[in-house]
């Protein structure tokens, strides 16, 4: 499959199947990106997993971090990979090792790993890669337009009524807001790394 | 399968917009209120630390204001935007996140007069210097390149002279000098010029003129490209660095790419306030969904009437980038293919004098320091906008003190040719 560009359906259908996320590479520092990534979806209901061999012992916003996907000792939904592109192949293979098997291998921003992405998917997996989660999640809420980013989504629909204080629905009936002309630019940015 | 992209008119009618989610209500509301509340004291503290996105306080962002970042950045093609009170607030903001004192900016000698002012007077008592290059002279930018650069500053369409910038070679420079090159849209709108097409990362507005269109209401944008890697050469610290006000958040590496427009709006509007107010977004917003009717039409009248003063006999020369022959007809025909604006500006035979007299005469033209309104407008910048300048100065910013500038509107242009003709004669 093409990983330039997602349709909106696809990541939608991705955001809104999966409930649990071990995500790769979290971090306990409350100011790096994995942290921020990964409050933004335990506060929208996911069941977050923080793996990272670094701070076992420790917790993330109360959930126990584990060493590898293979201590996680329970089935997961999707793997978030906050690791740069280098790193990505062997935690694909380890994902690979799982039973059951993953539904969802996400790598962040900035990470692409096309090799790793074919062998995922040969065996069912679905793919996204150079994405956030959370930007994924405010762009097709259109919470994140609350900060002038551009969503590319139009909708002449009354969205759900938001839950929790502000919180909005992911299930939005929208279609395709145009394209940022920048984002294969864009695309070359390095940036997040763990 | 990818998703059907929609059109610019599309975009501009909706984009950012939605129906209110606890209302219904369909136009876009004027949240005119100072202030949101939160939901507990977790959600305030994680919308401080820029954990959330949400609405704090209307210095920091609104939802009106919102919608029209939104919907600029889309009709521009950025990633994000910033609302602001004025066009002239968005420029500093934009340069408090690149410059520090001693830093250089290069600038087109061909800007607005407002904004030749403030690089030249109220950015040097910032320390930040400007080193002024030709546009139709390309060398000159990259001959203004110093290890102080920071920055590069142009007009897509430029005020007063309506000359047509080539984007993409200044941007060429730009990119190898390794710095930004912010591009003032004003004068042409995304209808006419998207300059994030041809290389610039950071795309300014006075939303004042063509964008709000209707002359009644001050604003300025700020748009993010999404292109620009602020953390390559650790030259742009704000973007690069951990924010001690934000506890140590690093901005690029949090926002990835929108980060600019992130930190226009949490380290520049937040410290230096120059916020919009909510019902002047409401004004600007209205006026964008008419703006690529307006847009054309501006255009195509703007034609009419260069057409008719080149040829008539009081006229010494016409300066309208849509003209055949015109010196920037090439350059309108490869970025302005729609219409090349609609400001623009013509020489008397009669000198300064036969200027003030025109001026005076004139009946359906309004005579005030303005462009882009639903009205067309006229003024002799080398007494007004470009006063301050002395002659040299003015004549190279297109402002020469025969000259007089006119901003066409969407009348009938039967109506204003009439009208330039009867003060043309008087
Ligand atoms: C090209 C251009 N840029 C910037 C400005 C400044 O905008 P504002 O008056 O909204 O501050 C103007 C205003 O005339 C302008 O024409």
């Amino acid at each position: 499959m093409n990983h330039d560009t997602y349709t909106d359906n696809y990541i939608r259908g991705i955001l809104n199947g999966v409930k649990s996320i071990a995500m790769v590479g979290a971090s306990p520092v409350n100011v790096r990106p994995s942290y921020f990534a990964f409050k933004y979806l335990a506060e929208r209901g996911y069941d977050m997993i923080p793996v990272n061999p670094g701070h076992v012992g420790k917790s993330l916003l109360g959930k126990p971090f584990v060493a590898s996907l293979a201590d996680i000792g329970r089935p997961v939904d999707m793997i978030d990979i906050f690791r740069n592109s280098s790193h990505i192949m062997p935690v694909v293979e380890e994902a690979l090792g799982l039973s059951p098997l993953p539904k969802v291998i996400w790598m962040q921003l900035g990470a692409r790993d096309d090799a790793a992405a074919t062998k995922a998917e040969a065996v069912g997996i679905k793919v996204v890669m150079n994405r956030c989660p959370k930007i994924e999640y405010g762009r097709l809420s259109s919470e994140i337009s609350w900060m002038g980013v551009n969503s590319r989504t139009l909708s002449s629909k009354r969205a759900p009524m938001p839950t929790q204080g502000m919180r909005l629905s992911l299930n939005r009936m929208s279609v395709g807001g145009g394209e940022t002309a920048a984002s294969d630019r864009a695309a070359k940015n390095k940036t997040e790394t763990t | 399968m990818t998703d059907r992209l929609p059109g610019f008119s599309t975009l501009a009618v909706h984009a950012g917009a939605q129906p209110d989610p606890t209302t219904g209500a369909r136009a876009t509301p004027i949240y005119q209120t100072t202030s949101f509340v939160f939901n507990d004291a977790d959600h305030a503290a994680s919308l401080f630390g820029l954990q959330s996105f949400g609405n704090i306080y209307t210095r920091i962002g609104n939802p009106t204001n919102a919608v029209l970042e939104e919907r600029v950045a889309a009709l521009e093609g950025g990633t994000a935007a910033l609302a602001v009170a004025s066009g002239h607030a968005a420029q500093v903001v934009v340069l408090q996140q690149l410059m520090k004192p001693g830093d250089e900016i290069i600038a087109a000698r061909k800007l607005y007069g407002g904004s030749i002012n403030q690089f030249t007077h109220a950015f040097k008592s910032f320390g930040w210097n400007v080193a002024w290059a030709d546009p139709d002279e390309i060398e000159s930018f990259e001959r203004a390149v110093t290890p102080h650069t920071k920055a590069m500053f142009i007009e897509s369409i430029a005020n007063p002279s309506g000359s047509v910038t080539d984007i993409e070679a200044i941007a060429a420079v730009a990119r190898k000098a390794g710095v930004p090159l912010i591009v003032d849209n004003t004068l042409a709108t995304p209808y006419l010029i998207k300059p994030i097409d041809h290389g610039a990362d950071i795309v300014v507005h006075s939303l004042t003129k063509f964008l709000g269109g209707h002359g009644n209401s001050l604003g300025g944008i700020i748009v993010d490209a999404g292109t620009f890697d602020w953390s390559k050469d650790n030259k742009y610290p704000m973007l690069s660095e951990p924010r001690p006000e934000y506890h140590g958040i690093k901005i690029q590496e949090t926002f990835g790419n929108f980060a600019f427009a992130i930190a226009c709006r949490v380290l520049g509007l937040r410290d230096l306030g120059p916020a919009l107010s909510p019902f002047n977004a409401f004004m600007i917003l209205t006026g964008i969904e008419t703006l690529p009717l307006r847009m054309q039409k501006h255009c195509d009248n703007a034609k009419a009437v260069a057409e008719f003063l080149a040829g008539h006999p009081a006229v010494a020369a016409v300066n309208y980038a849509g003209l055949p022959g015109d010196k920037y007809n090439n350059l309108a025909r490869k970025y302005a293919p729609k219409g090349a604006g609609a400001v623009f500006t013509f020489s008397l035979k009669g000198g300064y004098d036969a200027g003030v007299n025109l001026v005076s005469n004139l009946r359906l033209f309004s005579h005030l320091a303005n462009v882009g309104d639903t009205r067309s407008l006229v003024i002799h910048p080398a007494s007004t906008t470009h006063s301050q300048l002395d002659d040299a100065a003015k004549i190279k910013s297109g402002a020469a003190p025969d000259v007089v500038r006119l901003s066409i509107g969407i009348e009938d242009k039967d109506d204003l040719i009439a009208d330039l003709d009867q003060a043309l004669r008087a």
